[in-house]
Parts: C-alpha cells; sequence; structure tokens
C-alpha cells in the first residue's frame, strides 16, 4: 500500500512545538500531527495538543520511542543540549529530524536561500528564528556583492521567547553567526539578540548590516542591484511569512576608514506573526515554524515520492484574519 | 549555588604588613564601600571606543596609585560590542585588558559582558588575559538569560558582579526577584544599574534597599551604578550607601554615556566628607581625573539637552552619540529622537532602533512641512 501521509511528534511542548503544531495542521497535508511530548504534565501545549486529537505524553522522548509505531518525523523544540542527546536515538530508530533548538547537529536550512538541499539528509537545522529573518537579506546582498562581514540584532519581545531560548542564549548568537556566514555568505558574521519586557510587546524586529564595496555605498548601478536583490528576497519569504517586511528602505552608508574603508547597508526587518498560537508581535516563532514546516513537508515528500504539499500563504488567504480557526475547528 | 566566605569580595578586612609598608597616602586600608572605576568602560561609549593602548596605561596606573581596587576595561557594550550597531573599538580590547592587567599592581581588573552579545567564549578570552571580576549585565528583568554566566565565570574562578540594567524600568519587588536570580545562579553582588539616570533619590534607594533585603542575607553584596543626567549620581551613591550597597560605581571626570558617571573624584571626596572609608587617597583621584583623563578627552560629558532628555524619558545613555549622529544624517533633532526612544521602551543594546526612529521622524517631517504648504 502506498503511504500518503508521514506521522509526526513534536518534542518540546512550548511556544515554539505549539505554534509549529497549528502550522502542520493548516499548511502540510502530508505531515500529520500524531504526537506531542514534553516534561511537564501541566504544560499548556500539551493540553491543546490533547484536545486537537494528538497523544500527548510528559514523558519525554523515551515515552515517544517505545510506541508501537514511532512517528516518520520528529521536530525538536527543546533546547540544544537536549537535541544533542537525542539526535542519535532518533537517528538510529530511523526517524527524520527537524531541529528548530540551535544543536546544529544537521545542516543549517533556510527556506529562500537553500531549500535545494540534499533531500536524503536525516537531520535538518533551521538555525534561530533570528537566523530566519536576518540569513535571507545577507544572503540577498551577498549574491550581487562580496560581504566580508555582516551583523544582525534581532529583538524580540519578553513574553516570546520561552526558557529554551532564554537558557541557551549563547548557542543562539554562535549558530546565528555561524549561519550568516555559511548560507548567508558573509565572510564573517556576527549575530546579537536583545529581549525586551516593554508593554505591549514589541513586534519582532532585525536589523542586518553589511559591509559592502565602496562602490556599493554610493548611489548607481551596483546599489540598484543589491536594492533589487533584497526586495526579491522580501517577497519570497512572504510565500511562507506573510508578515516578512521591510520596516523603511535599506539606508546606504559611504565608505569610511573605521569600517576598514567599506561601505553599509542597513536592512531594517521587522515580523509580524500569524497569531497561529501568540499574539502576533511573536514574528520571531512564526518565521522558524514555518520555515520548520515548510521543510519538514518537503522532506516527506520526498520519502513518500509525492509533491510538496505545502500552502503559501496567498494560498491559505490571510492569516491574520483568522488566528483561532484550527483550535475552532478541532482538526 | 551557595556563596562561601571565601568567595566574597574583601571589603573591611584587615591590612596585611606589605599593604601597611606598601601604603600611598591614605590609599588601601580597611574601607566601608568598594569604588569600582568604570572609565576604561562606560568611559568607551564617550570616546566612540577610540581609547588607545596609552590611555588604558595611563589610567590604570593612575587608579592604581589611588588605591581604587577594581578597575573596569572593555568596550562600552561589554566584551563583544565592537560592530556596526555599537561602534567599532579602535584597538582590540582583548589588548587593552591586557595592558590593564600588565599596569595594575594591586587593582583588580574588572570586564563587563551583556549576554546576547557576548558570550561564554569572550569571557574565557577575557580571563585568560588576566580579568579577574566578571561583571554580567542583563536588562533589569530579563536576569535568567545570565545564568550560563555566571556558572562559567565562577567555575573559571572570577570574583562575579550581577548588573541590573535601566534599573528605572522595574519595581524594587522585581529588582529583587531578578537580583535572587542572579544571586542564585552564582553572582556575588548585584548592582541597581541607573543606565537612563533616571532615578531620583527615594527610587534609588527604595530598589537598593529591596535587594539588600532580598540577597543580603545570603551574604551577596549590592552596589549603584548612577549616570548624571539628572545630576544625581553621587547624591544617590551615598543613598545607596545608608540602605546597605558596598559597592559604587564611578569614572573619572564623569567619562561615561550620556551625561556621564557619577564622577570617582567626586564620590571620593564625599564619602571621605561624611567619613565613610573608601580606600581611595583623595589627592591621587583628583590628579588622575585633572590630569590623566581630562587632557585626552575630547567633550566632557555634560547634562545638555540631549542628555538630560535621557534622564527625564529614562533612555540608556549610550544612545546620546548615535541619536547625534542619526541627528545629524536624518536632520532631526537628537532630543526628539531620544524622547522617541523613551516613548517606545526600547532597551540597552537597541541602537539600531535609533536609526528608525529618525527616519520616522524624517518622514513626518517633511509630512509636516508639505501639511503648511498646503499638501494634503
Amino acid at each position: 500500500m502506498t503511504r500518503t501521509k508521514a506521522s509526526a511528534a513534536i518534542v518540546g511542548p512550548g511556544n515554539i512545538g505549539t505554534d509549529l503544531m497549528f502550522k502542520l495542521i493548516r499548511r502540510s497535508e502530508i505531515i500529520e500531527p500524531r504526537y506531542m511530548v514534553g516534561v511537564d504534565p501541566t504544560s499548556d501545549g500539551l493540553t491543546r495538543a490533547r484536545r486537537l486529537g494528538l497523544e500527548t505524553s510528559a514523558g519525554g522522548v523515551d515515552w515517544l520511542l517505545s510506541r508501537d509505531e514511532l512517528p516518520d518525523i520528529v521536530f525538536e523544540a527543546t533546547s540544544a543540549k537536549a537535541h544533542v542527546a537525542n539526535a542519535p536515538r532518533y537517528a538510529e530508530a530511523g526517524i527524520l529530524a527537524v531541529d528548530l533548538t540551535p544543536a546544529a547537529v544537521g545542516p543549517y536550512l533556510c527556506p529562500p536561500v537553500n531549500l535545494s538541499f540534499n533531500l536524503d539528509a536525516t537531520n535538518v537545522n533551521m538555525i534561530t528564528c533570528g537566523g530566519q529573518a536576518t540569513v535571507p537579506m545577507v544572503n540577498a546582498v551577498s549574491s550581487v556583492v562580496p560581504v566580508p562581514y555582516a551583523e544582525i540584532v534581532a529583538s524580540v519581545s519578553s513574553r516570546s521567547a520561552g526558557p529554551g531560548t532564554r537558557a541557551n542564549i549563547d548557542e543562539f548568537t554562535e549558530t546565528t553567526a555561524a549561519a550568516v556566514e555559511e548560507i548567508g555568505g558573509a565572510e564573517r558574521g556576527k549575530a546579537i539578540i536583545i529581549l525586551n519586557p516593554v508593554e505591549p510587546p514589541l513586534m519582532m524586529r532585525n536589523s542586518v548590516f553589511c559591509a559592502i564595496p565602496e562602490e556599493a555605498g554610493e548611489p548607481g548601478a551596483l546599489q540598484d542591484r543589491i536594492l533589487e536583490s533584497i526586495h526579491a528576497m522580501v517577497r519570497n519569504v512572504q510565500e511562507y511569512v506573510a508578515g516578512y517586511q521591510l520596516r523603511s528602505d535599506p539606508q546606504f552608508d559611504p565608505a569610511r576608514p573605521a569600517w576598514s574603508g567599506q561601505a553599509r547597508v542597513f536592512v531594517p526587518i521587522e515580523v509580524r506573526g500569524s497569531g497561529d498560537y501568540l499574539p502576533d508581535y511573536a514574528g520571531n516563532l512564526d518565521i522558524i515554524t514555518a520555515a520548520a514546516a515548510r521543510v519538514g513537508d518537503l522532506l516527506v515528500a520526498h520519502r513518500l515520492g509525492t509533491a510538496t504539499s505545502w500552502k503559501s500563504t496567498a494560498e491559505l488567504g490571510d492569516p491574520a484574519s483568522d488566528t483561532t480557526a484550527p483550535e475552532k475547528a478541532g482538526v | 549555588m551557595t556563596i562561601r566566605p571565601e568567595d566574597l569580595p574583601v571589603v573591611g578586612r584587615e591590612v596585611t604588613e606589605t599593604e601597611v609598608l606598601e601604603h600611598v597616602g591614605s590609599a588601601g586600608g580597611p574601607t566601608d564601600l568598594r569604588i569600582t572605576d568604570s572609565t576604561l568602560r562606560d568611559g568607551s561609549h564617550a570616546m566612540s571606543h577610540q581609547f588607545t593602548e596609552a590611555q588604558v596605561r595611563g589610567v590604570v596606573s593612575a587608579l592604581d596609585r589611588a588605591g581604587v581596587q577594581v578597575i573596569e576595561v572593555s568596550h562600552g557594550d561589554g566584551l563583544g560590542g565592537s560592530s556596526f550597531n555599537y561602534g567599532f573599538s579602535l584597538v582590540d580590547e582583548l589588548d587593552l585588558i591586557a595592558a590593564a592587567v600588565d599596569e595594575a599592581a594591586r587593582a583588580k581588573i574588572a570586564i563587563l559582558m551583556l549576554p546576547g552579545l557576548a558570550t561564554v567564549k569572550h569571557l574565557k578570552r577575557a580571563q585568560a588575559v588576566g580579568a579577574s571580576v566578571a561583571r554580567i549585565a542583563t536588562h533589569c528583568t530579563e536576569a535568567d538569560v545570565s545564568i550560563q554566566h555566571f556558572g562559567e565565570a565562577r567555575s573559571l574562578g572570577m570574583e562575579t558582579v550581577g548588573f541590573l540594567m535601566l534599573a528605572h524600568r522595574a519595581s524594587p519587588e522585581v529588582l529583587a526577584e531578578n537580583a535572587r536570580t542572579m544571586v542564585d545562579a552564582g553572582a556575588q553582588c548585584v548592582y541597581v544599574v541607573d543606565s537612563a539616570g533616571a532615578l531620583v533619590l527615594s527610587d534609588a534607594q527604595e530598589r537598593i534597599q529591596a535587594v539588600v533585603d532580598e540577597i543580603g542575607r545570603d551574604g551577596a553584596q549590592v552596589g549603584f551604578h548612577g549616570h548624571q543626567n539628572l545630576s544625581m549620581g553621587v547624591a544617590n551613591s551615598v543613598l545607596a550607601y545608608q540602605a546597605g550597597a558596598k559597592q559604587i560605581d564611578g569614572a573619572l571626570c564623569a567619562l561615561g554615556a550620556g551625561a556621564g558617571n557619577s564622577p570617582t573624584e567626586v564620590l571620593a571626596a564625599t564619602f571621605e566628607r561624611l567619613g565613610i572609608r573608601t580606600g581611595v587617597d583623595l589627592g591621587e583621584v583628583l590628579s588622575a581625573a585633572e590630569e590623566v583623563v581630562r587632557p585626552f578627552i575630547p567633550r566632557l560629558p555634560w547634562m545638555d539637552r540631549s542628555s538630560i532628555t535621557q534622564g527625564y524619558a529614562g533612555v540608556y545613555s549610550s544612545f546620546l552619540l548615535h541619536a547625534e549622529r542619526a541627528a545629524e544624517r536624518y536632520a532631526v533633532p537628537a532630543h526628539a529622537i531620544l524622547q522617541r526612544v523613551g516613548e517606545h521602551g526600547y532597551v540597552g543594546g537597541q541602537e539600531d532602533m535609533i536609526i528608525d526612529i529618525a527616519l520616522q521622524l524624517a518622514e513626518e517631517q517633511s509630512l509636516g512641512d508639505l501639511a503648511a504648504v498646503g499638501v494634503r
């Protein structure tokens, strides 16, 4: 019998895991979330998952791997440390792993930049929320001019940063910086994350600074090509994250001696979440869960020998108008 | 993690014979509080991060001679701060830290780090070149991002200090909870940090008191870091001492972000007049300010329209020069940028938002200009 669907487990029922569950239900026809596991029986995410018909347990990965029917794919939304420990166990059980922690066991993936990866990979890494938001911009610039150095600043509301992110803040900056280099295409990368507790919560904001050749710092054809590349990349990201946008036009600064004679482009990005689980300020969750759902769908389609079923933003309609739909529908 | 008495910074101890023999003026000896000088860290903001090794050596040598026990050296935004967003350092901070360690005969060299910007790797490199005090800073409500860093600093054998920044943004109770988080993670002292120079007298004292009440019983100390935006740095420091703070920050000539820090030399003079022993020789610290630091300062920190706005609106002091630069580039007033930063509630590290606000103000200004000529 030809299988048409793959079963999925979400490990880690926190903000990211719960948001991802809603995304998979809405956006993929070939991935069926079946299990949600955590370690805290009182977790809100487990309760929600149970209400949506998933099998849940606070018994962690031990419980998951002792099921008679193992999932085909697991989405890890715990911590870098946990994924490093769990990854070999998933591999041994033959389960595909999409890693939403900064553990970086598998190759970095950012859908608008390197979706044409090796589809036989058994473990892939989604970098970080800040990486998903900024690496596309670094790549947009570095595909036009050499970028010897790129720096990103991700500002997220305190409420959207769960205990995993807080305990992992070094891994966040290191993994993001490495991805800015490896798939962003900068020779050297730096990443900074800021948590802001202001109420009402701030929308996720990202600033991307790239060092660019002197010529590109002045208005002209080269600068125009960089701008075109940035705008095209914004449209690519919008295909799966509707709320991704430039906050203002990219700002070019002419070369300075303090910048080793390089000029600079500054790209301010705002990410409004689609409100699948947390309110729209949590664009940081939205962008990484949307990317993970996209990549998971692609991996599963390859395994099942079917076409990718993943729905773009346009196909979904306006997600913001419809925030509680999955829950109400009792999918 | 429990704090053992031998882990505590030494304040008010008996002096050894060697120290008596090396005694210079009134420097050293038993103290009632410890002054940490941040000229070479907070002052880095006012210097646009252009400190030279010679300047660092001169300042360390003078402070050391004056009996200042802890000298902080780092990029203004802490380790790893050299960047587009905060400004690139002229000289690698590790070279500056190493020079300071080399120059200091008695003082300990401290570093500042902000988790989210600097990592444990930065901390280890600083420790490897001789820094022995780790000052670890978070926004005042986000102490839990520093837990791994305090653990690492302690296991490296460093003295640890927590920094709760923009302390005016949290109630005394919330500050106390965050101080507790830091102490449980391994902080031996927690500072109430008035990054915006926004605390006015009782605002500062209530916060210090709440933190002393929460962590003092574990033997952890409390510190205060003041700014002069509303001219309260020294007065708040005295109130902090009276509420139980044992560590106070200053900077020579107030060299620091915004309108500058509580001037170290004024702290020394004021505490001496109050009969509170700091171990700092007044004559030596006055000459350090006047003869060593003053000559190389391009612009003395001052309470002007922009920095007073920072204190009034509660804006992170290091935004000042960034706002001035954006003001020049986008032709909008710096104080208007800072006022709006306060309204939006941006926190330390969000210097990138200044460009954003400058662009918005410029747009509003041009719409206003159009409206003025009748365009709707």
